[in-house]
């Protein structure tokens, strides 16, 4: 009798023992997220998904198509996923219709291991909570800047100059690329060599924009002169094709992503010598000081109609996602926003761009009308087919004629 | 049939339209009617990891009470259809005042969505579909001469093109035509030109597009015709033959007589599908070159701002499209039908 009570009581204990582990100490809840697809974020959520079990259920949905989707999923009540992974751009729309919650409590609950500048804060809310930056920045090839006996270009000219003196000397052709294709590729190209002109784009305080001008001009034929440089077929070209043409050994000079650094420098795809001369670099200034890259990160927000026991749980999973033992084990997937993140040469580019000086991708709610609209009215003057006063003027009316129907005007 | 057998017989059928297409066709109307509330913007501190910046934001409580009065949004009547990312009257006349010669007004209306969109829209259906009914007659008539064990092989093989998805077709192809692809390589060694891209120019795209295009849907016409040819009454034919006809002459006014009313419905379905092109432009990113109706609401519905109404307008201006495009048709087959029932 005594020994089967010891052996109960044993039992009971270790039940609740590995329940209360499996569940990362809640009682229950479901944790349902949505997001991009990349290895820092299958990293995070194969670290929360420790927290499966005992009543919680962890689930996913990682796709591209996310930003298109999670406005729809989460306007449901009750949304159809508990949090939704964003950027600066894409938490504008979820902002603007109310449908993330405030994170303040969960924080103070259970965000100790959160550094102060995880948290981004709209008006004193914590709305989101960012887990790594990104950037888009320069990757060259040490090899061929050598045999070219050409210096590491820091600005865009200098850019424009190696990739012809490449190609004049023969070492290859098409040598530069970034990620043109039309739509949100080639839009945020405009916005990333904007900003190097440190100009606005809109008129102060305003939702009315102001590109038709000479630092417009001179964006448009900067991306000019570099589309030149690069394969006839540039206005295709998204992430993965860059990348592929990167591996393939095609480019010598190129503006991608850092998130894509951790790929092109690992053993997979590629040559050993074209990993061996890759090197990651800060993004190229155009106008004097002005880096023309814009800084991006990446975070968790928390779907505003859900019950609060779902809310807690998906805090507290994504919470262990992000614990030192992921970051540490995925060290080189991204530029991790944590104190256990070493910085290796595939943060080097974003580390670079964030210290010369780059700013935050604007947080604006008609920033991504301004962006859609170049996106589709610039390939016209990148084929050589408009003037750079006329595409400019197209992407105004583009931009204001969308405005108009969303009510910023 | 009595009127009311007649009723009751098509009332489950005629409720699943109305439910199906007419009622989701008047939300569409309605909404295009409709534009966004004025948003009630407030300028807050934001902070992140890159530091604080006073920054615009929505007001989500000011602009939720006048989402809970008008739910639809304001008002804009016919403004959505006349703006510049639709019919763009304005810079149409504009264009038309400024214009220095007739070529100089169309590219100034090639520069706006729309028309762009539907000039690629029209020129693709007015070539691909006449070229898919000459190509698909040919092939059937090839076929039907076939002896009979080749036939069935032959027509596995030349229905393939249909039965892929249209998307993963496009997709295909379009890596075979890359500049590194099989297709792309053969072309650059051919014209003894390296930096020769199909996706480059504009004239290329569509080429490349059109081509996609007849090659997907012949087999559907191929179909048609050799079921067609299938009840070409022999005696006819034998007779033409007895009297000294050629084969190209038994064709012409024997066989193509007989297939007539199938040319008829072969049109009338491929103009319909053929207008609304889509896959191949996402299949091939197409996007910079050609640009079809369907892809510029594609466009609308995508990307961190939905834009429903312009979605909404451009889709009944599709509708609209559709309806003048297949009015010939449609007479024609009317008339056919008159003379018949007399």
């Amino acid at each position: 009798m005594f020994l089967k009570t010891i052996a109960t009581a044993g039992a009971t204990t270790a039940l609740m023992t590995s329940a209360a582990y499996a569940g990362c100490g809640l009682s229950g809840g479901n944790v349902n997220v949505l997001g991009n697809e990349f290895g820092a974020i299958q990293a995070v959520l194969a670290g929360a998904s420790e927290c499966a079990g005992d009543g919680v259920t962890i689930e996913s949905n990682l796709t591209k198509e996310h930003r298109d989707l999670q406005v729809a999923a989460l306007t449901a009540n009750p949304a159809q996923y508990t949090a939704a992974i964003v950027a600066n751009s894409s938490i504008v729309p979820l902002l603007n219709d109310g449908l993330i919650r405030s994170l303040d409590d969960l924080v103070a609950e259970h965000g100790q291991a959160l550094q102060k500048h995880q948290l981004i804060t709209i008006d004193g809310k914590v709305m989101a909570v960012a887990f790594m930056a990104n950037a888009q920045h320069l990757f060259y090839r040490s090899d061929i800047l050598e045999a070219a006996g050409v210096a590491v270009p820091t600005t865009y000219a200098e850019i424009v100059a190696a990739g012809e003196k490449i190609e004049s000397m023969g070492l290859m052709d098409n040598p530069v690329a970034l990620n043109t294709k039309t739509g949100w590729n080639l839009g945020e190209e405009f916005v990333n060599m904007y900003m190097g002109t440190g100009a606005s784009f809109f008129k102060p305080g305003t939702a009315e924009v102001d590109v038709n001008n000479e630092n417009g001009i001179a964006t448009l034929n900067m991306l000019k002169s570099l589309s030149d440089l690069s394969s006839p077929d540039f206005l295709t070209f998204d992430s993965n094709a860059t990348m592929a043409l990167w591996e393939g050994g095609q480019l010598a000079l190129a503006t991608m992503w850092g998130s894509r650094g951790g790929g092109i420098l690992d053993a997979e795809g590629s040559s050993a010598d074209v990993v061996a001369s890759t090197v990651l670099a800060g993004a190229p200034t155009l106008m004097g000081d002005n880096v023309a890259s814009t800084l991006w990160w990446d975070g968790f927000t928390i779907a505003a109609n859900i019950s609060d026991e779902d809310a807690e749980a998906t805090f507290v999973a994504l919470m262990k996602g992000l614990g030192d033992d992921v970051i540490m084990a995925n060290n080189d997937e991204a530029v991790w926003l944590s104190a256990a993140y070493q910085a290796g040469p595939a943060s080097a580019g974003v580390a670079a761009t964030a210290a010369a000086g780059a700013t935050p991708y604007p947080m604006l709610p008609y920033m991504g009308l301004l962006h859609s609209a170049a996106g589709a009215e610039l390939s016209d003057f990148l084929q050589g087919n408009e003037s750079a006063e006329q595409a400019l003027a197209d992407v105004e009316a583009a931009y204001t004629s969308a405005a108009k129907e969303q009510g910023f005007q | 049939m009595p009127h009311k057998t007649f009723f009751w017989f098509i009332l489950p059928s005629l409720a699943a339209m109305v439910l199906f297409i007419a009622l989701p066709l008047v939300s569409v109307a309605v909404q295009s009617l409709f534009i966004e509330h004025d948003q009630v913007l407030i300028v807050t501190e934001n902070c992140g990891p890159f530091g604080c910046t006073q920054e615009t934001t929505v007001d989500f409580a000011a602009s939720e009470v006048l989402r809970a009065e008008k739910p639809l949004g304001k008002f804009n009547g016919l403004g959505t259809y006349f703006d510049r990312g639709h019919l763009a009257t304005a810079e149409v006349a504009l264009a038309w005042q400024d214009r220095t010669s007739l070529g100089d007004f169309f590219s100034g209306l090639y520069n706006l969505p729309f028309y762009r969109a539907l000039a690629f829209t029209l020129s693709y259906t007015f070539i691909v579909t006449p070229l898919v009914i000459i190509l698909g007659l040919l092939i059937a008539l090839g076929v039907n001469r076939l002896p009979g064990m080749l036939k069935g092989p032959t027509i596995f093989l030349s229905l393939l093109p249909m039965i892929v998805t249209p998307l993963i077709g496009s997709l295909i192809l379009f890596w075979m035509i890359d500049a590194q692809g099989i297709i792309g390589k053969t072309l650059q060694w051919m014209f003894d030109d390296p930096q020769l891209s199909l996706k480059a120019s504009a004239g290329l795209t569509w080429t490349t597009l059109m081509v996609y295009g007849v090659w997907h849907s012949a087999p559907f016409a191929f179909v048609v015709f050799y079921a067609g040819l299938q009840t070409v009454n022999t005696d006819t034919l034998e007779a033409a033959q007895i009297d000294g006809a050629s084969r190209f002459q038994r064709i012409r006014y024997v066989v193509l007589p007989h297939l007539t009313p199938l040319v008829v419905f072969i049109a009338l379905i491929q103009l319909m599908d053929n207008f609304r092109v889509f896959e191949p432009i996402v299949g091939f990113s197409a996007e910079a070159n050609a640009t079809s109706l369907s892809y510029i609401i594609f466009a609308d519905l995508r990307g961190d701002v939905m834009r429903f109404n312009s979605a909404a307008a451009t889709s009944l201006l599709t509708v609209l499209g559709v309806a003048i495009l297949l009015t010939p048709v449609l007479i024609r087959t009317w008339r056919d039908f008159k003379g018949k029932v007399v």
